[in-house]
């Protein structure tokens, strides 16, 4: 069988955003901020819009937009009143002025899809630089401040009084979530970003007993889900997101199902 | 036995006019604090009087609205909270915990436990451990790296009587091996004010100050306490002897001056 270069740039591009999304998934899920999550790749379309009408690379559109949200977010995140009903009127908000911008360009009406979606086949060698710099990026930064992250997940008092500074280490999450959507919008779009950080940490809660545990095991999942994917709607010409996505799902409700059944003879 | 490069006779922490508000909302207004090297204070105060929202200042989580808090550089802090909430999500066991976010060695966090009391606990998820034994830990945890001073911001809530008054025998143990200062928060005024060098009573500012027994009988207080703790105070007065390290100085007369603020 002959593997064309279309194909195994799409495997290195969903390998590198599993590997990095599912790690950082985790303290999405452990710090319960999976609308968050939403909000900010949903924000990544108005990115594009805005891209395109400046006429500047996507990736540096969805990026300067992805952090613009992450950082309204968090400021609006301290003010804490309300802030669940907030986050519902950002997600969705976000997600319709970027329809409408992308409306507005003509050219673009038929890409939509693409970027609602992903566009896993269509990865270039420059994107698959991005996508790899960045998933990097992500990757180095959570190992190095990995404990400073995760007693700041665990209290942010008892990160405080070991003198980590529990607003900074929140701060470099939500960059790093910012960066993850930009780097993973190729791949798997807007819609279905968090759920390849969120559903694969899911899947691997079952299966852990340590925080570094679930965060391997997640990205062990999250890469299987990608080239399974991939190789799925590469045979019954599905649409590579949704199957790579739908893949986690099976994975979560198989490690639950599993997950719940010792225990209860234990 | 007393560690750390810090001065002598410098505080470990010091509030200086701090004021802390929540939003708007004032919750401290002018407040004048020093903690001293191997000190026992206990802050007490109703609810909604600041304690909690002090001690969270006093540690850097959060900002002072007013004035300033100095800590003793290098300054080692075991903090033990009111209670921890483990997300269901967070797989975390004992031992995973008491490394962060510092390695120690397994030796080490070993003799925490058993320090703490809760000697086989170390494999054991977090979320499994009953109320009692959360706190342990958390104690465990604080006391990992000798601090030099334990803040303990109502750590005995949620335990029944016998259970506290377990926990704070096993902190008095702590603190004569440690040698450490402990400021504590708390609602057990008849226990924990017995054991205090002095006695800070908050409601909004500093109402009044000085040894339990100063407190005890203030004006002050009573109006916000009312007078039924005294007998329990007497009941469960008992010795405490700390010796303090040749290099500590810090003054006990002045521990006994009562003052108090005008209303």
């Amino acid at each position: 069988m002959i593997i064309d270069d279309f194909l195994i740039r799409a495997l290195l591009a969903g390998v590198g955003v599993a590997l990095a999304a599912a790690p950082l998934g985790c303290f999405i899920v452990w710090q319960r901020m999976a609308y968050f999550g939403d909000a900010t790749a949903h924000a990544a379309l108005l990115g594009v819009a805005l891209a395109l009408m400046l006429n500047i690379p996507i990736f540096g559109g969805v990026l300067a937009v992805t952090l613009a949200m992450v950082l309204i977010l968090t400021l609006v995140s301290d003010r804490g009143v309300g802030f669940d009903a907030l986050l519902g009127v950002l997600v969705h908000s976000a997600l319709a002025l970027g329809l409408l911008a992308v409306s507005f360009l003509p050219n673009v009406r038929v890409d939509l899809i693409g970027y609602l979606f992903g566009d896993i086949l269509a990865v270039s060698p420059l994107d698959l630089a991005l996508i790899w710099g960045g998933a990097a990026l992500v990757l180095g930064l959570l190992i190095w401040r990995w404990n400073a992250l995760l007693i700041t997940t665990v209290s942010p008092e008892l990160a405080q009084a070991s003198g980590i500074a529990a607003r900074r280490e929140h701060l470099i999450l939500t960059l790093l979530l910012a960066l993850s959507v930009a780097v993973a919008l190729k791949v798997v779009g807007a819609l279905l970003i968090a759920a390849l950080m969120i559903i694969p940490a899911g899947a691997a809660r079952p299966l852990a007993r340590t925080p570094e545990g679930m965060a391997l095991i997640a990205a062990a999942l999250g890469t299987s889900a990608a080239i399974g994917g991939l190789m799925l709607s590469f045979a019954f010409d599905t649409p590579t997101g949704p199957t790579i996505v739908s893949l986690t799902t099976v994975m979560f409700a198989v490690t639950h199902l599993t997950g719940l059944a010792p225990r209860r003879g234990a | 036995m007393i560690q750390g490069a810090m001065i002598p006779g410098t505080p470990l922490i010091e509030a200086v006019d701090l004021c802390l508000s929540y939003g708007a909302a004032p919750v401290l207004r002018d407040v004048n604090f020093r903690l001293q090297r191997g000190e026992i204070v206990t802050i007490v105060g109703p609810n909604g009087s600041g304690k909690s929202s002090f001690v969270h200042a006093l540690i850097g989580a959060i900002p002072a609205a007013k004035g300033q808090i100095h800590r003793a550089k290098g300054l080692r802090i075991g903090y033990v909270p009111q209670k921890l909430g483990i997300e269901p999500s967070l797989p975390l066991t004992v031992q995973r915990f008491l490394n962060l976010p510092h390695k120690v060695d397994k030796q080490r966090a070993n003799q925490a436990l058993i320090a703490a009391g809760v000697a086989d606990l170390g494999r054991r998820q977090l979320r499994q451990l009953s109320g009692g034994q959360l706190q342990r830990v958390l104690l465990a945890r604080a006391i990992l790296l000798r601090p030099d001073v334990l803040i303990l911001d109502e750590a005995t809530q949620g335990l029944d009587q016998p259970g506290t008054a377990a926990f704070y025998r096993q902190i008095e143990q702590v603190r004569q091996e440690l040698g450490c200062a402990v400021l504590m928060v708390s609602h057990d005024l008849h226990v924990v004010m017995s054991a205090s060098d002095r006695v800070l009573c908050l409601n909004g500012h500093i109402c009044c100050e000085g040894t339990p027994e100063i407190v005890a009988s203030a004006p002050e207080y009573r109006a916000l306490f009312g007078t039924g703790t005294q007998g329990a105070l007497a009941l469960y007065r008992h010795e405490h002897s700390h010796s303090h390290g040749p290099d500590c100085d810090h003054e006990h007369s002045f521990l006994s001056e009562h003052r108090t603020n005008d209303h």
